[in-house]
């Protein structure tokens, strides 16, 4: 299999809070939720998502959610470990690394995930709109994002072509619908 | 053609609008380059060699005469009056200012058009054979699948940031001139023993540094099922290709990893989940996308009016030699598809300029029913011109300059603008087209050459698919001085094949010589009518070798 390592670099362990977040398509008026990278040990700071693998060690820790790397193979097993949780965070390690569009697919659409899944790491404003129609419902805005861009930028299209998580008719279906 | 509803209005006036809104974040320093990098990229927006270029879509190369004529339109006000067709049936603008694009972008969507995904890591314009509709060997007309797919993959949200670009093409006929082996998903539609439409699916084929030919993942896609078979070969790639390294990040290379069965194994995995979902087509939303497409209402051409023609033809050598050379026949009788060349010494393969552009519309209005094809060629197509009124075309097209009656010869060049333009390019390839079509100009030369693809790319990103053409000419950088390498015997149609590089490469003035060569070995060691690829097929590369290297 071909190496996905494109995390290796800045790797952050300390939790991180995140200014802005984006919830159900409004500015969040409170986050308390940490973001922890560190695989090792827990964090202090509660709730937090931590690594996968420390949130499997931990599973009857209430204040702990699983926090997914982009690279995550989605196994039927691991989907439907995932569906005990509330929340799942989704990792955006660059904002060019797509994997995380489709992971949160995969839970809304083959696992039938309907907890929180939030995207976190490099989210930026322009971003937003795929993600939500991937089936992320919260968005934590990287530190040097604007919210008030976010909330235009997530506003700005009425049409789409394709299914997704929100709009469970591709347009050639609906169409259809409204000609006849 | 397909024409635009309230739907697909509203979504490019909203992507208008939100790039608008982009750019002024850039220019407010509230969006970085690097954020801002991708977005522009998906709305055509390069940052090139002397200015930013950008690319326009022409869907499936189809354009009708009022958009070509916008087209010419935008390169007077906001360039300098020419465009540049491309490979992949795409218009490229040389010298736009960066501030205007929001504006060149609204003034594009005001004749349905976009510059939407032309480029970056998403899946690009969706290419066809030119001849879609009309093509005596035609199976099943490519373009309402093509727009289908044009449809499902605008602004897919899952898959705008994928490892790297991604390119599909579709074929409906009997013979490919899509070039869907050399694509990173090629389409092959055929009929099944009921006329039902199935889909061949290739898969891992791509030129650039490392070229490929793809292999067969499926034989037998029924048609119902293009969308979420296409979805699940794209979420098999965006989960699994390299991300790591650039230049392994193309889907080619994650097939050759896994290998074709494993890479087959994860598509169906996935496929089991999609299939039958909500993106199925059925046989209404096909019919809805074939309505865009009807048969133009052409007037009978009678049979004395054939054989008149005939005549004209037969007395009249220069009509004759644009005929055989430029006319290819068509599905109707007494129609033909008319190619119109854009290779001439004066100016780069492909570039056109806004006073041709709206000549060649109004040709189209008064000859083919209003519509014009763009070729992977890089040349123009009129697709249903009458025979009775082919010799009245040619006079116009010779006036314009672009009847030249080579096309599918040697003169024919495939070329990418290389370092006269690109930040990317190793060496300059517009001016070896220019020596090579000043060198080879002669017509019964040419012909007697026969079919022959000669193409060039100033780097090995291979714009100008130089590992496809039977010739190809790759500009090459040693030291900081160019160079020019050579291959030959690549082909790009059914039975595809990449060129074999013949040797040390060449400085630029050697080049028309160096071909001059491998010419003269094909002359001597053709069997009667023999194309050239196929004396290279027949002989190998070493008699070309040792002619071009032979010491003087
Ligand atoms: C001047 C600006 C251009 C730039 C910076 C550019 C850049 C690139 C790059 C980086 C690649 C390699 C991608 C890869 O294989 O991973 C590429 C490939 C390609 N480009 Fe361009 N290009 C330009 C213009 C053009 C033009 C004018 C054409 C058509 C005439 C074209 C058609 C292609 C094609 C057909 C490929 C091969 C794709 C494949 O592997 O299937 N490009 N280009
Ligand atoms: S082949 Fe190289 S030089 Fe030519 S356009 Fe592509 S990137 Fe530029």
């Amino acid at each position: 299999m071909p190496s996905n390592d494109t995390q290796t670099d800045a790797v952050e362990l300390t939790p991180v809070h995140v200014d802005h977040l984006i919830a159900d398509g409004e500015l969040a008026a409170e986050n308390a939720w940490c973001v922890s990278y560190d695989t090792e040990t827990l964090p202090e700071q509660r709730p937090a998502f931590v690594p996968l693998a420390l949130w499997q060690a931990n599973q009857d820790d209430v204040e702990l959610a699983p926090l997914l790397s982009s690279d995550t193979e989605l196994t039927t097993e691991l989907g439907q470990q995932l569906s005990g949780t509330n929340a799942i965070a989704v990792d955006f390690p660059a904002f060019t690394d797509g994997r995380g569009y489709t992971l949160a697919r995969l839970l809304r659409e083959r696992y039938g995930y309907t907890g929180e899944i939030r995207a976190v790491g490099d989210v930026l404003v322009d971003q937003l709109d795929y993600m939500r129609r991937c089936g992320f419902t919260a968005m934590a805005l990287r530190d040097d994002q604007h919210p008030d861009d976010a909330i235009r930028a997530l506003n700005m299209f009425s049409v789409r072509y394709q299914t997704d998580v929100e709009q469970r008719q591709a347009l050639f279906e609906r169409r259809l619908l409204a000609s006849e | 053609m397909y024409r635009y509803d309230i739907h697909d209005q509203t979504l490019v006036d909203e992507r208008v609008a939100q790039f608008r809104d982009q750019m002024d974040r850039y220019r407010a320093g509230r969006l970085g380059e690097e954020e801002f990098r991708p977005l522009r990229l998906q709305n055509g927006l390069y940052i090139q060699k002397h200015a930013p270029m950008l690319r326009i879509a022409i869907p499936y190369g189809m354009l009708a005469g009022k958009q070509l004529r916008a087209l010419a339109d935008i390169t007077r006000r906001y360039d300098r009056g020419y465009g540049h067709f491309t490979t992949r049936q795409n218009l490229q603008l040389n010298w736009p200012a960066l501030e205007d694009v929001p504006d060149i972008l609204a003034d594009l969507a005001k004749v349905q058009m976009h510059a939407i995904q032309t480029s970056g890591n998403c899946i690009r314009n969706t290419t066809s054979d030119q001849f879609a509709g009309i093509a005596g060997d035609e199976v099943e007309d490519p373009r309402p699948w093509c727009e289908l797919i044009r449809q499902w993959s605008t602004l897919h949200p899952e898959f705008a940031y994928l490892p790297r670009k991604f390119k599909i093409a579709v074929s409906g006929a009997a013979q490919d001139r899509a070039a869907i082996q050399v694509h990173d998903i090629g389409l092959r539609l055929w009929h099944n023993a009921d006329g039902e439409v199935r889909i061949k699916v290739l898969a891992g084929g791509g030129l650039g540094r490392t070229p490929m030919i793809g292999d067969v993942v499926r034989e037998d896609l029924p048609w119902q099922h293009l969308l979420t078979y296409l979805e699940a070969c794209v979420r098999v790639y965006n989960q699994f290709g390299r991300r790591d390294n650039k230049f392994k990040a193309r889907i080619k290379i994650l097939v050759k990893a896994l290998g074709i069965e494993e890479f087959r194994r994860r598509v169906d995995e996935e496929w089991a989940h999609l299939k039958d979902g909500p993106q199925t087509l059925n046989q209404a939303a096909v019919d809805a996308a074939k309505i865009h497409f009807p048969e133009p209402a052409r007037r009978p051409v009678t049979d004395s009016a054939i054989a008149e023609f005939e005549r004209l033809r037969g007395e009249n050598r220069s009509l004759a030699r644009f005929v055989t050379n430029n006319v290819t026949d068509h599905k109707v009788s007494g129609y033909k598809a008319v190619t119109l060349s854009l290779k001439r010494r004066e100016h780069a393969p492909g570039d056109v300029t806004a006073d041709q552009m709206e000549a060649v519309a109004d040709l189209a209005d008064r000859y083919s029913f209003g519509e014009v094809r763009v070729t992977h060629e890089q040349n123009l197509v009129l697709s249903d011109v009458p025979v009775d009124e082919l010799e009245a075309l040619w006079k116009e097209l010779d006036a314009l300059g672009m009847a030249n009656p080579t096309v599918g010869t040697l003169n024919d060049i495939i070329c990418c603008p290389g370092g006269d333009y690109c930040g990317l390019a190793n060496a300059v390839s517009i001016p070896i087209a220019q020596a090579l079509q000043e060198r080879f100009e002669d017509l019964d030369f040419l012909y007697d050459l026969g079919p022959l693809d000669l193409n060039i790319s100033g780097c090995m990103n291979a714009c100008g698919h130089h590992h496809v053409g039977h010739i190809g000419i790759l500009g090459v950088d040693k030291k900081g001085e160019e160079y020019y390498q050579i291959s030959i015997g690549g082909n790009s149609t059914d039975d595809a094949s990449l060129g074999k590089i013949l040797g040390p490469s060449f400085f630029r003035e050697d080049v028309p010589d160096v071909v001059d060569k491998v010419l003269q070995v094909y002359v001597a060691e053709r069997h009667e009518d023999e194309r050239f690829l196929d004396t290279y097929r027949r002989i190998g590369l070493k008699p070309f070798k040792e002619r071009v290297y032979a010491q003087q």
